[in-house]
This record gives structure tokens, sequence and C-alpha cells, in this order.
């Protein structure tokens, strides 16, 4: 099923446009991987499915994005709704200068999702044990979130995002900044939550699209090229750029 | 290596240690400036600390006091008449002296001997009837001979001390009965038209309350101000002239305040004039520019990634700034917020166009009772003829600078301790 429908989506940098006709199906609970070389906008995609686009101010978008058939690219839409429902987590991990505790409860207070202490203890207990990161740090949750190492910063950002129990997350490169021990956790991680949320990735590397998603999808120079079942993408392209990509032949 | 190759080798290290050098006596040049400065002020300053006593023997004789009560009250002894006792614990010096000649030993100490005289007693009730020992203040030109300021060997009709009370002196030191102590009449003591009895509390409370003025004004509406530029307002060329702006008010010279606050703040709104209250808003006007650079550039030192966390977990633009970019940008905005108030403490200019220069003798309980301030006083001693006073306005710039000292001490401290290490 479609979670999110992209059509003929053009984004501008002022004058110099960024991507042309996008159109794309994201399905439900799944993981939907988007790879290409630097610069051929799959970030700026990305950040068009919770507005982020937003704050960069010579930024324009064109065309439709639907997400369950409400219109996301509307002055009327409510952002901040929007970002409740589409949870983000950046290429580098930015864990607020604040405690764990408080990294985690900053979303349910702000949406008033939670009644009571209770509550949101109870609500920071399961993101946390969802993202994986409970057991290190049940005992020192008042210690700064900024002082964990950068693996379990990027998990503590996951368990942030999932806090509010969103309908989508959407991930920018979320393991470039880690080894690879931290980056098999958070892949694991992924894979435990498309179970209940639908996941769109931007990944640089092509080995962690092939292990991580069901649907990949190949930027490049602002256009997609291809988009399809991860295993057809990656064994049997039917784009030849697409073949020298994964190939490793340019980008 | 062939000869060009070297020569050229051999020029780049020259001119590398030629530089070094130039570098080097700039700062020792700075350095011996500020240490001809420092020294200047210590040496001259330091005796402003000290205070000379003239100690004596004071009789409280009843008759004399004209207390008619068996055992005075409190009330008695506060309406007694203390003249002849005082000029008796004076003339008791030398009672060897012609009556028309007292007037030397009375000039020996301050005006306010009588009072002096008269406090004693009153803290000390069982005095009465008996004869004590009093320290008096010694006038400044006696307090001026005794520190060695004051040259003994000019002709005597040119000395503000006479050769007989040169003498009087010399006995009393001989004697043991001058004593130099801790001036503690200097912290705690009014300005005065006389330099023995002058102190910086008056002054001192005036700048206190100044600057607590000039940061409740200057420091909400700076923050504020930046709050908006930064965060909130949309980039254009409005808002880049409205920069600009604010960049030049900072470099507007201080005098041109002082017109605006003079012009407005007591011609038009009529405030109460040389009071810290005036000054203290004229002075807000001077850090309001200086604070909002400060807060703009703590903002834009947070990182984006901040900002983008917040927002991306659906935070407004107002919940962003407020719960996550203005925390972390307090400490830089607090120290440049003590920055500008020690600038402002040092300023002299507006506060004399706005009458804060006027002679106060009482000391400021609110900003709205007039006042002057540090700055204002080391300039209006400076302009006393008065020996005593050459001191005095030292020990006014140790003050004023330890003041000085202290807050960029406190900005140094916000600034390291409070700030936030971006991983």
């Amino acid at each position: 099923m479609s979670k999110i429908k992209a059509e003929n989506v053009n984004v501008y940098y002022g004058s110099k446009q960024a991507l042309f006709d996008v159109s794309i199906d994201i399905a439900e609970k799944e993981v939907t991987a988007l790879i290409g070389p630097s610069g051929c906008g799959k970030s700026t995609f990305l950040r068009c499915l919770n507005r982020m686009n937003d704050v960069i101010e010579i930024c324009r978008v064109e065309g439709s994005i639907k997400m369950d058939n409400l219109e996301l690219n509307s002055r009327k839409l409510d952002v901040v709704r929007l970002r409740e429902n589409v949870g983000m987590v950046f290429q580098k991990p930015n864990p607020f200068p604040k405690t764990i505790y408080e990294n985690v409860a900053y979303g349910p207070t702000i949406h008033g999702i939670a009644q009571s202490k209770e509550e949101m203890d109870q609500i920071v207990e399961t993101s946390l044990k969802k993202a994986a990161l409970w057991n290190e740090v049940k005992d020192r949750l008042d210690e700064i979130g900024t002082g964990l190492s950068g693996g379990q910063q990027q998990r503590l950002c996951i368990a942030r995002a999932i806090s509010v129990s969103p309908e989508v997350i959407l991930m920018d490169e979320p393991c470039s900044a880690l080894d690879p021990i931290a980056t098999a956790q958070i892949e694991e991680l992924i894979d435990d939550l498309k179970k209940e949320v639908t996941i769109v990735i931007v990944t640089h590397s092509m080995s962690q699209a092939a292990r991580v998603s069901q649907k990949t999808g190949f930027f490049h120079l602002g256009k997609l090229i291809e988009f399809g079942p991860t295993d057809k993408i990656f064994k049997n392209p039917d784009n030849q750029q697409t073949q020298d990509y994964i190939t490793g032949r340019f980008g | 290596m062939n000869s060009f190759k070297k020569n050229l080798l051999k020029k780049r290290y020259n001119a590398e240690r030629r530089f070094q050098w130039y570098g080097k006596i700039a700062i020792g040049l700075a350095l011996s400036f500020l240490a001809v400065f420092m020294f200047q002020i210590f040496s001259k300053g330091y005796s402003a600390f000290q205070k000379t006593w003239i100690v004596t023997e004071v009789h409280y004789d009843k008759e004399l006091l004209l207390i008619d009560a068996e055992s005075p009250s409190k009330d008695d002894l506060e309406n007694a008449d203390y003249y002849d006792v005082a000029y008796k614990a004076m003339t008791s010096l030398d009672p060897g002296l012609p009556e028309e000649e007292d007037r030397q030993l009375i000039q020996m100490v301050s005006y306010k001997y009588e009072a002096e005289v008269k406090d004693l007693l009153l803290k000390n009730p069982d005095y009465l009837g008996k004869i004590v020992p009093i320290k008096l203040t010694a006038s400044d030109d006696v307090d001026q001979v005794h520190k060695g300021n004051y040259p003994r060997d000019i002709p005597e009709e040119n000395r503000r001390v006479n050769d007989y009370q040169l003498q009087i002196y010399d006995m009393l030191n001989e004697r043991g009965d001058i004593l130099l102590e801790f001036n503690i009449s200097f912290f705690t003591s009014p300005d005065s038209r006389e330099a023995e009895l002058a102190g910086i509390a008056s002054s001192f409370m005036g700048t206190v309350f100044s600057i607590l003025v000039c940061l409740a004004f200057s420091f909400p509406v700076a923050v504020l101000a930046a709050i908006y530029l930064e965060e909130f307002a949309p980039k254009n060329k409005f808002t880049d002239f409205i920069e600009v702006n604010i960049n030049n008010l900072a470099a507007v010279p201080s005098i041109v305040f002082g017109l605006l606050g003079l012009g407005i703040l007591l011609a038009v709104f009529n405030l109460p004039r040389s009071t810290p209250l005036v000054g203290g808003i004229t002075l807000s006007l001077m850090t309001l520019p200086t604070i909002i650079i400060a807060a703009r550039a703590s903002l834009k030192a947070v990182p984006p990634s901040i900002r983008e966390a917040a927002l991306a977990m659906g935070a407004s633009n107002m919940q962003t700034t407020m719960h996550h970019t203005v925390p972390l940008s307090m400490p830089g905005t607090l120290s440049g917020t003590i920055i500008g108030l020690a600038q402002a403490l040092g300023e002299t200019a507006p506060l004399i166009l706005i009458g804060m220069v006027a002679f106060v003798n009482t000391i400021p309980g609110t900003p709205v009772d007039p006042a002057a301030s540090l700055p204002v006083q080391i300039y209006i001693w400076s302009e006393s003829a008065e020996r005593g006073f050459v001191e005095k306005v030292s020990a006014c710039i140790m003050v004023l600078l330890a003041f000085l000292i202290l807050m960029n001490l406190a900005a140094q401290i916000v600034r390291h301790k409070f700030e936030k290490k971006w991983s």
C-alpha cells in the first residue's frame, strides 16, 4: 500500500533547479532507500517529505506530494503536525545538549502526548528500548546526551524521533559518521522499526541500501533514474546508468 | 643547493626573525606604557587608603556641656552644647597659646571635630564627666604633611601649614599622638569639599544604581532585538539596513548619547536631573548596540543542527528559539552584556551632560536620588585645588579599575564555565 505519493516534484534553489520531475510511490511499513552520487538531489527530496526545506529561504518546491491523501506541499499545511507524524534522523548525530531523558521527552512534551510523569517515563523507556539503547543508558538518564559515543548518540536521536510515534521516519545518511559496529546496530534497528513505521533512508553505501531496503530509488543529477524493488535494482537494473553506478563505474 | 637558493633561504629566515622582533618590541612598548601608568596611579593613590588622626584628650565637663539633669537621657546628650568641650580639647594641646591665636590649633583638625567629639560621647555615655583620649580627623594639610606629600621647606608665607603648626605636629608625632590608620571613611563617606572628609560612597552607589538601571533597560530590549533579527526577521534589504545602523550606533561618540539624554529624558519627559535613573537610561542607549551585536553573534554560533533537530521534532519556530537556541546562546550574550556594562561603567561625558556632575554630599538610597558616579568623581576631584584631592583621584581610579577588572573577570568566567562544548 502506498504511504507517500510524489508526483512531478521540482525543487529550485534560487534559479538553480535541484530536482526534475521526481515521481515516486513510497510503500507503507517498508524501507525505501534513495541512492546516488553526491549532489544528486536525494537529500533534497527527503527534506521535501517533512518540509525541512522551508528553513532554506531560497528554496522553492513545486509539484504534489501526498501522504495518505493529505497534500504536503501546500501553504495551508501545519508543518508542526506534519513533523509530529514524520520524524527525521540526520547525518550527524545531533542530540540536544540536555539530559538523555530530556532528549527523548522533548517531542512528547511539546506535542502534549504524555498526561503524567509516569506516562512520560513509560514513553521514554519504550522509545529507548525500541532504539536498542535502554540497557546502555537506563542508569544514567540524567547525563548529558552529547556525552554518549557517536553510535549511542545516533540511537538516541532515533529514540527521540520515535518518541512521538510517527508514521514515517526519514533518515539522511544516518550511519555516515559511525563505525561499522555502530552501523550494524542501526541497520538492525531499522529492520525492527519497519514493522511499525515507514522508513525512507538516504545512503551513500550501496551495500547498506541492499541490506536494509525493500525498494530502492537511484537519483542522478536531480532526476530519479530508476525506482523498483531492491533486488531488481541491484541484480538486474533496467537502466545503463544505474548499472554503471552500482557496479562502481562512476559516482 | 646553489647560491641563489641559499640566499633566498637566508633572506626568508632573516625576514621572519625581524618580524618576530617587531612584534616583541611592540608588546614591550605596550607593557611598559601600562607599567608606567599603573605605577603612577598606585604610587600616588595608595596613601589615600590611609587616614591621619590627631589624638588629644577631651574632658566631658557637664557644666561646659550645659547638661543640668542628674542622669542625662540620650536626648540630653544629643542636645548638649559641645562647642566649648571640643574647643578645649584642641587648645589643651598648647595651654600657653594666647586666645587670639587658637585658630591655628583648630585648623589642624577637620571642621567636623565638634561632631566627632559629640559622637564619641553618644556612643559611650559613661564618659560623661571624665577625661578621655579622643581621635580627631586631621585636616588635609596635616594629613599631607604626615604622609610626606607636602614639602616642609618652602617659605612660610607660601605654605598652608605654618611654622607653629609644624612645631605642634612634630611634638604630637614624637609623643605618638599622630596615628595613620586604614581610611574607612573613604569608602563610607559621600563627597565633601574638605579632602580629609571626602569619600566615594555617593559616587560608588551612583555607579551601582546607574549600571543596574542600564542593565534593566538595555538587556531585555537588546536580547529581544537580537533574537528577532537573527531568528525571525526575513533577510532582505531592510533588515540589512537595520543591521548596518546598529553597527554604526556602536561607534557613535558617547557625548552624543548624553545630549540625547539631556534633550529627551530631561527636557521632554522631565525625569529628575542628576539621578542614576537618567544616567542609566542614557548609558543603556550606548550598551544596546554592544549587547545586540554580542547576542546575535552567539545566536549565530549555535550549530544549525540543533535548530534542525528541534524543528524536525515538530517544534515551532518560537519553541525552537526559546527552548534551544536562546538558552544555548546565553553564555555568550551574558559575557557580551557584562563587557557592554563595563564600557558604560567608565563613561563620563554623557553623565556630565545629564547633570551627574553635581556636588552630592549625600549617599543615594534609590536610583532617583541625585548622585555622582566614579568616573565623574574622578573628574570632579581632579579639578580641585587642594593637595589632598590628588591622592583621592588616584585612589578613585584604583577603585574604578578594580570594579572593571572584576566585571571582565565575571565575563570570562561566564563564558568559559557555561559555554556548551559541541561534540
